[in-house]
Formats: structure tokens, C-alpha cells, sequence
């Protein structure tokens, strides 16, 4: 992965610095694929493929959200619960029909991603705390709207959106791949866009020059938001029930993960889409490598712990240069 | 505000009133900033006291107290860590890990059971802080993998979260279950324990250090203020506190279960932001803490008393209560600054 670019004789170190940050994640995904197509059985079978791109698109999607925010300095700990509460409004509303729940859903996404942005851009508070509060709250109403129970379901065309088929790839990778485009034209032709790193570049600069500064802020909270509720509409889709005290649980952190994995820094400013999608396929990759060769799972949440370290560590270097 | 009066003719009665008034509003923003939580509290017990007959037994003070021994060492650690300006997200697996730990080491006795786990969090302490001191990446990023490391350890030595070590020492489950003049030892060890919190962080050095580098890091610095050593020692402390925690925890149970403890550093971190700690640092009280965690133990009891409420609704009225503070708080901050 990563270290064995820096055990490599370097040409130039300084130019290696700059470069492994920035292309360090892809490097990694392309030794791990190799890796595996020579030593893990089946691997480059389309079924498995495919089961790992269905795993991983929810986690893209939050992922995405979840970008956006920390490129402006911010955090969102509250997509688990975005997605709990998607999950236990779904079967309310199923039986007017696929596009009723959807809407009802995202609806859901709207308005926790308003408050948080409200707490955040308005009353200031750090989003850390701003987003707490609903990360506690949110799941609990969720339990509570949907009375704890597991819900099946059983609409056609939602179970289609979870595990159909278009053109030989799962819609769920299509709306995911599609989603990508979207966010990745929002932050770099836009004026949304360039407004949103601005903030996270240099927030008291950005007001001066008199940019939408509160406005941006809690649109980008609501764009995370209504992201994690359609992470959270496609994953009742897939496994066709609605459990909102397991839907999205510990998403946050996978979700942060892919992010800083995929070089995003922390400190706002920048907002790098495609890393983002790799650092949730590397994720992905890893754990499914460490599955296939009988490791355990606690085993590889350790691998994960030293692999953000690693990324964040290599990233920072950059950034005192 | 004052500077326009200056050339007033009544200007020196005039400036004096609205410095007492300024003062007077800032002492009164003050006391709410620090005192709220306790405020809240003791509203909360006044009308459960009212309302529901039960809640006055001496019994059931003791059950909220015992119950909320272990999320108070955890808010103590983390109050340490809050007023550096920093976040310790690590503890709430450590926690799990130190009750683990505790069970498993029970068998080779009293001594074992307590050294164990503490050694093991504490030395994830010390490698969360040296981290955070020296390579300054964000503490955020940082005990999060301390909490995908320290969760991946515990499930490593209990056969994947599916082997839960009974406490073999007979001594130490006694110390999580015993009593002492009524009062549970596990709440007297976190008495003792807050006091000598209280004295570290007012009336020594280390405690001023603490202060100083969430107030400014560079202020600090140039003060001579030993900086890294400061926030190595906070995040050590933080991971010993959560071990103890969880041994106390384990004790209780008579067993170390592996599946409590997911999202503890966010009960911890919402009762010390609610117990009036600014989350910049530099500023909070280990009263408030106290206060904040006794708040949200006391609500999630009124709710076991309610029996036809829903026990889901203790979290959505937590993260009402947090939001609500978090709000107050950050109006009175301004308040005080405009003032």
C-alpha cells in the first residue's frame, strides 16, 4: 500500500511528498487489485464484482455528502441517523406508492440537514456538537416513529431500485455512479462550488468579499443530508426491510474514513470527489481482501485504524511543507 | 458603547452606570454559563420528586448514582481532554476493552483485574497523545482510529465478541457490588476520584497548563508552559479513566460483556459540553460535568419510570436537551462579549 511507495528509492522526495497524497489512494487500490487477482480465488469474477460494488454505494453516497461538509471545515455525525429516519418512514408512506416514500424520505433529509446547517451557520456552533445532538436524537426518533420493529417490504418497485438489474450492472451502482458525476460537476463548475471551498478555505475572508456565507453552509448541510437519506432509501431497498435501530449504524465512520482516505484534508478547502469514491474502494477492498483469506473481522478494524493514521499522517506533511 | 459619552458633561456618572450594569450582566451570564446545567437539574429532580412518587426512595437515588458512576470517569477524562481543545472519540472502546480486560484478568486476582486493563488504556492513551502532541493531526482523526484500533483489540482477545469472561475473583466483584454506609463503593471511588480531579485541575500546575493551552496553544507556549507534555498527560488520563471504567463496570457485572459501550464518547462528550465546557477550550468546570452527567442519568430514570413511554425517547430528549444547551450556551458566550 502506501509504504512500500516510500520504501521505493525515491527521485525526488520532496515531489513524492507532494504526490502520494494526491494519487497515494489509487496506488493502493491498484497493488491490492493485484494482489488479489493473483493470490485470492474468484476475485475477478463478475459476481464478486458486483457484490462488492453493491456493498460499497451506500457508503459512496454518504461519503459524497460527507465530502462536501468537511470541505467546509465542518463534520457531519448525524448521516447514520439521516438514514435511520429514511428507513423507518419508508413502509409509512409505501402504500401511497414508490415516489410517496421517496419523497417522504428525502423530505426527512431536508429537514435534518436544515437544522443542522441552521445550528452550524446561524447560531455558530461547532458542527461537531451541532450535529451530535441529532446523531443522539435523530436514531432514537427513528426507533421511535417506526415503534422498533423490522418492517419488510415488499413494493416492486422499490426492491427493482435495491436489486434490479439496468444494462448487466445493479441500479444501485447507477444511481451511486450518477451521483458521483452530480457532486463532482457541483464542486468543480459551479459557483456553489467554488462559494463551498472558499468557506472552508478561509471563512472571515470569504464573508468580507461578501460571499452567501450562511446560506452556502446550510445548503451544504442539506445536500449531505438528503445524500445519507438516500443511502438510506436504497439500503431498505436491498435488503427489502426497514430496521431503523440497524440502518446506517456507524456509517459516520466509515463515511469520514473514505474522505480522509481519499486525501481530503480535514482543515477545509478542498474537496476531492473521485479520492473520495477510491477511499471508500479501498475500504472495501481491503476488508473483503482480509474476508476472502479467513482474517477476522477484528483484524481488520485494526488494519483500518493504521490505515487512516497512515493517510492523514502522509497528508499533513504536505501541508507544513 | 461608552466612548460616544465621554464628552458629556455627566459623563463620569454616566460611565460608571454602565460599567456596574455591564458588570452586573456579565457576572449574572457567568453564573448561568457555569451554573445551567446544575440549574436544569435541579428542576428536572424537583418536578420528578413531585410527580413521581418513586423517584424519592433513597433506593433509587442510589441506582442513579451507581448507574452513573462509569459515564462519570469517562466525562472527567474527557473534560481533561475537552478543556485542551481537544476530543478523545477513543474512550467509549476503551471502556469495552477495559471491562474485557478486567473479566479476563480477574482470574489471576484482585490486583490483575485493576493493572490490566489500566495499563492497556493507558498505553492507547499515550500513543493517542504523542500523536496529537507531536505529528499535530486533528484529535479527531486521531482517537478514531484509536476507537477502530481499541474495538478491533477487544474483539481479537474475546474470540470475536462472542466469548464474554466471567469475573472469577470473588474480592472484586464484591468492590462493584458492595456497599459502604448505603452508598455503592463504585460511587465512593468516583467521589474520591472527581475531588482529586477538582484539585489537579485548580490548585496545580498541571491544571493551569490544562486551562492555558485551550486557551491559546501559542499564548501557552511562550509562556514556557510545557504544551506537548501537557496534552500527552490529558489523553493518558482519559484512556486510564475509560479502563477504570470499564473494570468498575465489569465488576458490577460479575462479566466482561463486549457488546455495551457503542457511542459512550458521545454520552460523554454531550454531558460535558451540557455541564457548561466550551468545546474550544479554555474554559468548564468539572462541577458541571458532574452536573451534565447527573442530568442525563437522571432523565433516562424519570423515563424508566414512565413505564408506557418508550425507552427510544431518553435519546431524542437527550439530543433535544443537548441541542438546547449548546444553543443557550453559545447566546450567552456572545451575550458576554457584546456586554
Amino acid at each position: 500500500m502506501t509504504e512500500t511507495a516510500v520504501a521505493r528509492p525515491a527521485v525526488d522526495l520532496s515531489r513524492l511528498r507532494d504526490w502520494l497524497p494526491k494519487y497515494g489512494v489509487y496506488l493502493a487500490i491498484v497493488l491490492l487489485v493485484l494482489y488479489n487477482i493473483f493470490f485470492t480465488p474468484y476475485f475477478l469474477t463478475w459476481s464478486n464484482v458486483r457484490i462488492q460494488l453493491i456493498q460499497v454505494a451506500p457508503i459512496v453516497i454518504v461519503a459524497l455528502g460527507m465530502a462536501l461538509v468537511i470541505g467546509t471545515e465542518g463534520i457531519d455525525l448525524s448521516v447514520g441517523s439521516v438514514m435511520a429516519l429514511a428507513a423507518a418512514l419508508i413502509p409509512l408512506y409505501l402504500g401511497y406508492g414508490v415516489i410517496a416514500a421517496i419523497v417522504a424520505s428525502v423530505v426527512a433529509g431536508v429537514a435534518v440537514g436544515f437544522i443542522n446547517g441552521v445550528l452550524v451557520a446561524r447560531v455558530g456552533l461547532q458542527p461537531i456538537v451541532a450535529t451530535l445532538a441529532l446523531f443522539v436524537g435523530g436514531r432514537g426518533l427513528a426507533v421511535v416513529i417506526s415503534q422498533g420493529q423490522l418492517k419488510d417490504v415488499r413494493n416492486p418497485d422499490l426492491i427493482y431500485l435495491g436489486s434490479g438489474d439496468l444494462f448487466g450492472v445493479p441500479v444501485l451502482v447507477w444511481i451511486a455512479a450518477a451521483l458521483v458525476l452530480v457532486v463532482a460537476f457541483l464542486v468543480r463548475r459551479t459557483v456553489f462550488g467554488r462559494r463551498l471551498l472558499a468557506i472552508g478555505g478561509n471563512r472571515p475572508a470569504t464573508e468580507l468579499a461578501g460571499l452567501p456565507v450562511k446560506r452556502v453552509l446550510i445548503t451544504v448541510y442539506v445536500v449531505c443530508a438528503v445524500l445519507a437519506s438516500i443511502a438510506g432509501l436504497l439500503a431498505v431497498a436491498r435488503i427489502q426491510s426497514s430496521d431503523a435501530s440497524a440502518v446506517g449504524l456507524l456509517i459516520e465512520l466509515s463515511a469520514i474514513t473514505a474522505v480522509v482516505v481519499g486525501g481530503t484534508p480535514l482543515t477545509g478547502g478542498k474537496v476531492r470527489v473521485l479520492g473520495t469514491v477510491a477511499g471508500a474502494l479501498l475500504m472495501q477492498l481491503v476488508i473483503a481482501t482480509m474476508i476472502k483469506h479467513n482474517l477476522q473481522p477484528s483484524t481488520t478494524e485494526m488494519v483500518q485504524a493504521v490505515i487512516i493514521l497512515i493517510a492523514v499522517y502522509v497528508a499533513r506533511e504536505r501541508k507544513t511543507r | 458603547m461608552t466612548m460616544g459619552i465621554v464628552s458629556d458633561p455627566a459623563a463620569p456618572a454616566a460611565v460608571a452606570e454602565d460599567t456596574r450594569r455591564a458588570e452586573r450582566t456579565d457576572r449574572i451570564v457567568g453564573i448561568v454559563q457555569r451554573q445551567g446545567a446544575l440549574a436544569v437539574l435541579a428542576v428536572v429532580v424537583l418536578f420528578a420528586v413531585a410527580a413521581f412518587p418513586d423517584f424519592r426512595s433513597f433506593d433509587n437515588s442510589a441506582t442513579i448514582l451507581v448507574a452513573a458512576a462509569p459515564p462519570m470517569l469517562i466525562a472527567l477524562g474527557m473534560t481533561f481532554v475537552i478543556l485542551t481543545g481537544g476530543i478523545d472519540l477513543s474512550v467509549g472502546s476503551l471502556y469495552v476493552l477495559g471491562g474485557v480486560l478486567a473479566a479476563w484478568a480477574s482470574q489471576y486476582g484482585l490486583l490483575a483485574a485493576f493493572a490490566v486493563p489500566l495499563l492497556v488504556c493507558g498505553a492507547i492513551g499515550v500513543v493517542n497523545g504523542l500523536l496529537i502532541a507531536y505529528t499535530r493531526m486533528a484529535p479527531f482523526i486521531v482517537t478514531l482510529a484509536a476507537l477502530l484500533g481499541a474495538r478491533g483489540l477487544m474483539r481479537a482477545i474475546s474470540a470475536e465478541g462472542s466469548k464474554t469472561y466471567l469475573v472469577g475473583d470473588d474480592t472484586f466483584r464484591r468492590i462493584g457490588n458492595g456497599s459502604f454506609l448505603d452508598i455503592g463503593y463504585p460511587v465512593w471511588l468516583v467521589a474520591i476520584l472527581l475531588v482529586l480531579g477538582m484539585v489537579l485541575l485548580s490548585r496545580t500546575r498541571f491544571g493551569h497548563a490544562v486551562y492555558a493551552v485551550g486557551g491559546s496553544e501559542d499564548a501557552a507556549g511562550l509562556m514556557g508552559i510545557a504544551v506537548r507534555r501537557t496534552k500527552v498527560w490529558v489523553y493518558v488520563m482519559s484512556g486510564l479513566l475509560a479502563g477504570l471504567a470499564g473494570a468498575i463496570n465489569a465488576a458490577k457485572l460479575g462479566s466482561g460483556v463486549t457488546v455495551l459501550g457503542t457511542g459512550m464518547e458521545l454520552d460523554a462528550i454531550a454531558a460535558v459540553v451540557i455541564g457548561g465546557t466550551l468545546l474550544t477550550g479554555g474554559a468548564g468546570t468539572i462541577a458541571g460535568t458532574i452536573a451534565g452527567v447527573l442530568l442525563l442519568g437522571v432523565i433516562q430514570n424519570l423515563i424508566n419510570q414512565v413505564g408506557n413511554l418508550n425507552s427510544n425517547w431518553q435519546q431524542v430528549i437527550s439530543g433535544g436537551f443537548l441541542a438546547l444547551v449548546v444553543v443557550a450556551q453559545t447566546y450567552l458566550v456572545k451575550l458576554r462579549r457584546i456586554s
